[in-house]
């Protein structure tokens, strides 16, 4: 191994840690969006609104992401003239955005059952106490149905994240030059596949295990009723009496 | 030049691609299978050493299964297909060959499916293990059984039958994961796929017929291993 070359590697594919965040995040957060939706119209109990958030979870979980992306990349190409007269073509022209639109079509499906399994974890007799106490709508959602729903959902909604930075090496097939595009730019140059596969890993690792822990702490800071209370201070002025 | 229709063009017919379609779909199946299998070979290996290992092996084990499923796949494909081509080199240059020796893709991404799902598959023998009642193992040492007969007998028929519902889910990952070996240019159903919409220039046509494709392979194993886990459980009493 030439440590030298690893580290040059390592300087290279740490500039496309930028866009590997940029493309997970910007995705998660339009995927939790429709997942929310996805979740609720899942929980209505109206058919006409649960069957269609039924198939479009399955559909895409069914098929591999690679595909997806090829669908709308390559595939929308095809109604090129259609999209142009839409004024779409200038988002579908973009790998960029071709690729914020397949994960994030492809997170929505796996978090809207992340999110569906948590608003189901929520206590009903919670629910009741609540409605007792006079609140409703908007309010008792706010109050108690989402924060049990997130504390519940945030071990798998933290896997899913690893998932999608994992996920997004996969634009990397449609141009996008993100850390496993520069991987791979850097082994057919180089020859050197194992030392860019190192260096290239530990890369990931190391941006999977902040956002690890960065789950953990937000988990540890959501369950206070978990945690052992604070050791009170035996009060000193008892002696004195 | 008529504009084929979409089932001409995905027909069985002079001008469809149907059969082109069919073959690389059993090669998708096939290179996730063969991956599958390697996998499981790796992963039971891996779960053995995590359960009995010593400090050492344990913590190799554990480094292989964290390394594997915090990476991308697309890496580790990466990884054996030009890092094995140059190994293959430097063993063929060794032996006199000359030039560049490329690794067959099939092999290529058998082994990748195989050493990714195996960090997966590892934790699903795990867990399947530990549900294993401690009772029946210590019956079968007390009627002598050795260790490769209690394996036999007790050990993997149980930890099989525990871990039916996790093979499912790893197997769907493999079959997902295969479409990433289309970049290595073996020809499976996504490969087949860019092909057919290269030459017709009708990528959308083609890459739907893909995922309906996958969905249908997807879906069929689905209810395979329900079977199969109704099956295993036949005998099992369920509370409630």
């Amino acid at each position: 191994m030439d440590f030298a070359f690893m580290q040059e590697a390592f300087l290279t594919l740490l500039s496309g840690v930028p866009l590997t965040l940029n493309l997970t995040f910007v995705s998660v957060a339009f995927g939790a969006v429709l997942a929310l939706l996805l979740a609720l119209m899942r929980m209505s109990g109206i058919k006409l609104l649960d069957w269609p958030a039924q198939a479009y979870v399955f559909v895409f979980r069914g098929t591999p992401l690679l595909v997806q992306i090829f669908l709308i990349y390559y595939g929308l190409g095809q109604f090129r003239p259609t999209l142009q007269e839409l004024g779409l073509w200038v988002f579908f022209r973009e790998p960029y955005w071709c690729a914020i639109a397949a994960l994030t079509l492809n997170t929505a499906a796996y978090t809207s059952e992340i999110f569906r399994g948590g608003l189901q974890s929520v206590p009903y007799n919670q629910v009741e106490a609540a409605k007792a106490c006079g609140m409703s709508g908007f309010l008792l959602f706010r109050r108690i149905t989402f924060p049990i729903t997130v504390r519940q959902a945030l071990p798998a909604y933290g896997s899913e994240l690893i998932l999608m930075v994992k996920a997004t090496s996969l634009a990397s097939v449609i141009t996008m030059m993100e850390v496993t595009g520069l991987a791979a730019k850097l082994i057919s140059q180089t020859f050197r596949a194992i030392e860019v596969f190192v260096v290239a890993g530990l890369i990931y690792l190391i941006l999977n295990f902040i956002i690890t822990r960065i789950i953990m702490a937000i988990e540890w800071w959501l369950s206070p009723h978990l945690r052992r209370p604070p050791a009170v201070e035996p009060r000193l002025e008892a002696a004195h009496v | 030049m008529q504009e084929l229709s979409y089932f001409e063009l995905i027909g069985f017919g002079p001008n469809g691609w149907g059969w082109a379609l069919l073959t690389a779909a059993g090669m998708t199946i096939a290179v996730a299978f063969c991956g599958f299998l390697i996998g499981s070979v790796i992963g039971t290996l891996v779960a053995w050493a995590k359960i009995g290992g010593n400090l050492v092996i344990r913590g190799i084990a554990d480094g292989y299964t964290t390394v594997l499923r915090g990476i991308p796949d697309l890496l580790v494909i990466y990884l054996f297909y030009f890092g094995g081509s140059a190994a293959l080199g430097a063993i063929g240059s060794l032996f006199g060959a000359e030039g560049f020796i490329g690794v067959p893709a099939f092999a290529t991404g058998a082994i990748a499916i195989g050493i990714v799902s195996g960090a997966y598959q590892a934790e699903v023998f795990r867990g399947a293990y530990q549900v294993v009642s401690r009772g029946e193992i210590e019956a079968a040492r007390s009627v002598g059984m050795h260790r490769g007969l209690m394996f036999r007998r007790i050990i993997a028929p149980q930890v099989l039958r525990y871990a039916i519902p996790g093979l499912g889910n790893t197997w769907q990952l493999v079959l997902k994961e295969s479409a990433l070996i289309s970049v290595t240019g073996l020809v499976e159903l996504l490969r087949q796929s860019h092909i057919a919409a290269g030459s017709t220039r009708r990528p959308f046509d083609f890459y739907i017929t893909a995922a309906i494709l996958y969905l249908i392979i997807t879906w069929a194993s689905t209810y395979l291993f329900q079977r199969a886990e109704s099956h295993s459980m036949r005998g099992m009493r369920r509370a409630a």
